[in-house]
C-alpha cells in the first residue's frame, strides 16, 4: 500500500499555507496529523493532487489561557491537550475525554484542528467542540471568520469550511460555575474506535435544579449528534432517577440514528447510548453537585 | 509527477540525507533508503503498531509519516536502542529473560512505544502496561509474556 504521487509544499507561515491554498483550492489537502488522512492515502481513497504541510506553521501550535476562554491553535497535538494545566482546569470534559482518542502513538502526531476539519462521526473531539460550544476561527486569503461548533459540521465528513480556508483557531469556553461534566465511550478494545460514547454537562441554577444540559453523541448519525430534545427534558428539573431513565430512553430511541457496524448492531448501540446516558449523567450530576 | 526532495534526518544519532519522492513513508524510508530494516512494517494503515518508531523522543506510527516530515527532526528506531552489538538495552534484556516475544514481528514497535511509556511512568501497574500496549498488536503471544517483560524492565531500569 503506498500512496499516489503528489507534489508537496511545506509552508512555514500562515500567509504562505493562504496563498497556496488560494492558488490550489479543492485539488490541495491539508496535511495536519495525517493520522486519518495518510491511512486514506495509503489506501489511495485519498488521491490529493497537492498537498500542503501545515507541521511546520509552528504559529498554528499554542494552547493559551485568555479571558474566560483557552484559544488552542489548530495544529495544537493531541498529546498536548492531554496534558495541558489550563484545560484540565477549565474545560474538564476535554481532559477527561482526550485519553480516550486512539493511543499514545497515535496522540502525539494527531492534531485537534485535523480532527475537527476531518468530520468523522466516530470521532471524539468534534463531540466535544458541539459539547462545548467551541468557535472555530476560519482564515482565507483575504478575511478570517468565527464559526460556531453547531454550524460548522455538515455531515458525514463535512464541514462548513470553503475551499480557500483553513481553521487555524479553536476557541473554548471556560466551564460554567456549578457545571459537572462526563465522558464515556465503549469500544471493542482500548484505543479503537468507540461503537458508541456520549459527552454530557449539567449546569445547576441556585436551587440545584438543571439549569441547561448538554448530550452529544459519537458514532450516532452522520456528525456529531446532540440530544436537543433530551436536554429539554431534563432543563429546568430536578434530576432524579426517573427523569434521567426517561431522557436516556428518548435520546437512545429517537434521536440519535446509529448506522450500525461489524462491531455493533443498530439495536446495540441504542442499548449503548441508553447506558451511558444514564450512566454519564448519573456522573455530571454528581460532579456538579460536589463542586457546587 | 516525480518531485524529488531533499531530506536531512538524524537516525539514531546519525546524520543522512537523501533524495526522495514526497510519497515515500517514513517506514519504506527507513527501511529502503537507510537499509534499517528493525522497523517492520504490518498493516501500513496505524493499527498493528508494527512501525512505531521514535519522532523527536514520542513514539509514533512511521507508516503515517512522510519521509519528507521528518526533514530535520531526529528518529530513534529498534537499532538504536542497545549500546553496543554486545550489549542489550534493559529493554530488550527484559523481553529476552521474560520470553516477551514469539515470532518477533511486533517485538521492534512495542520496543518504541514501551521505552517513552516506562520514562514517562517509571513504576507501571500491570493495567497501566496493558493499557500502554494496546496500541501495539502482537498474534502469538496472548501479551501475558509481553506484560511479564515490560514489568521486568521497570524494574532493571530503575
Amino acid at each position: 500500500m503506498k500512496p499516489a504521487p503528489f507534489e508537496y509544499h511545506a509552508p512555514s507561515s500562515i500567509e504562505e499555507v493562504l496563498d497556496l491554498k488560494h492558488q490550489y483550492g479543492d485539488d490541495a489537502k491539508f496535511l495536519a496529523g495525517g493520522q486519518s488522512l495518510v491511512p486514506a492515502m495509503n489506501f489511495r481513497i485519498v488521491q490529493p493532487s497537492v498537498l500542503i504541510d501545515l507541521n511546520r506553521v509552528s504559529e498554528l501550535s499554542f494552547i493559551k489561557e485568555d479571558k474566560n476562554v483557552i484559544r488552542v491553535g489548530s495544529m495544537a497535538r493531541e498529546r498536548h491537550l492531554e496534558f495541558d494545566k489550563a484545560i484540565q482546569k477549565h474545560t474538564p470534559l476535554l481532559h477527561e475525554a482526550v485519553p480516550f482518542i486512539a493511543h499514545p502513538q497515535i496522540r502525539n502526531r494527531g492534531t485537534i484542528g485535523g480532527s475537527i476539519v476531518n468530520a468523522d462521526p466516530a470521532a471524539e473531539l468534534p463531540v466535544l467542540m458541539l459539547a462545548l460550544n467551541a468557535r472555530l476561527k476560519a482564515k482565507n486569503k483575504n478575511a478570517e471568520r468565527w464559526i460556531d461548533a453547531k454550524d460548522f459540521f455538515a455531515g458525514m465528513f463535512t464541514t462548513a469550511l470553503e475551499p480557500d480556508e483553513v481553521l487555524v483557531e479553536i476557541e473554548l469556553p471556560f466551564a460554567k460555575k456549578n457545571t459537572g461534566w462526563s465522558f464515556m465511550e465503549v469500544a471493542p478494545r482500548s484505543g479503537d474506535y468507540a461503537m458508541m460514547g456520549v459527552a454530557t454537562l449539567i449546569t445547576l441554577d441556585k436551587n440545584k435544579k438543571c439549569k441547561s444540559a448538554k448530550l452529544v453523541y459519537l458514532n450516532a448519525g452522520d456528525g456529531p449528534v446532540e440530544a436537543v430534545e433530551a436536554e429539554k427534558l431534563l432543563e429546568g428539573e430536578v434530576l432524579n432517577d426517573t427523569l434521567i431513565e426517561s431522557a436516556a430512553l428518548h435520546t437512545s430511541e429517537k434521536e440519535i440514528n446509529p448506522f450500525g457496524n461489524i462491531h455493533a448492531s443498530i439495536d446495540f448501540q441504542r442499548h449503548l447510548a441508553n447506558s451511558l446516558t444514564k450512566k454519564t449523567l448519573k456522573q455530571a450530576l454528581q460532579r456538579a453537585e460536589e463542586n457546587f | 509527477m516525480s518531485q524529488k526532495l531533499s531530506v536531512t534526518v538524524t537516525v539514531n544519532g546519525t546524520e543522512y540525507t537523501k533524495e526522495v519522492e514526497p510519497r515515500m513513508l517514513l517506514s519504506d524510508f527507513l527501511r529502503h533508503e537507510l537499509g534499517l530494516t528493525g522497523t517492520h512494517v504490518g498493516c501500513e494503515h496505524g493499527v498493528c503498531g508494527a512501525c512505531t518508531i521514535m519522532f523527536d523522543g514520542e513514539s509514533a506510527r512511521s507508516c503515517l509519516t512522510f519521509a519528507v516530515q521528518a526533514d530535520g527532526h531526529e528518529i530513534t528506531t529498534v537499532e538504536g536502542l542497545a549500546p553496543d552489538k554486545d550489549n542489550l538495552h534493559p529493554l530488550q534484556q527484559a523481553f529476552w529473560e521474560a520470553h516477551g516475544l514469539q515470532c518477533g514481528y511486533c517485538t521492534p514497535g512495542i520496543l518504541m512505544s514501551m521505552i517513552p511509556f516506562l520514562k514517562q511512568n517509571p513504576n507501571p501497574t500491570e493495567d497501566e502496561i496493558r493499557h500502554a500496549l494496546s496500541g501495539n498488536l502482537c498474534r502469538c503471544t496472548g501479551y501475558q509474556h509481553i506484560v511479564d517483560a515490560v514489568k521486568l524492565a521497570a524494574e532493571k531500569m530503575k
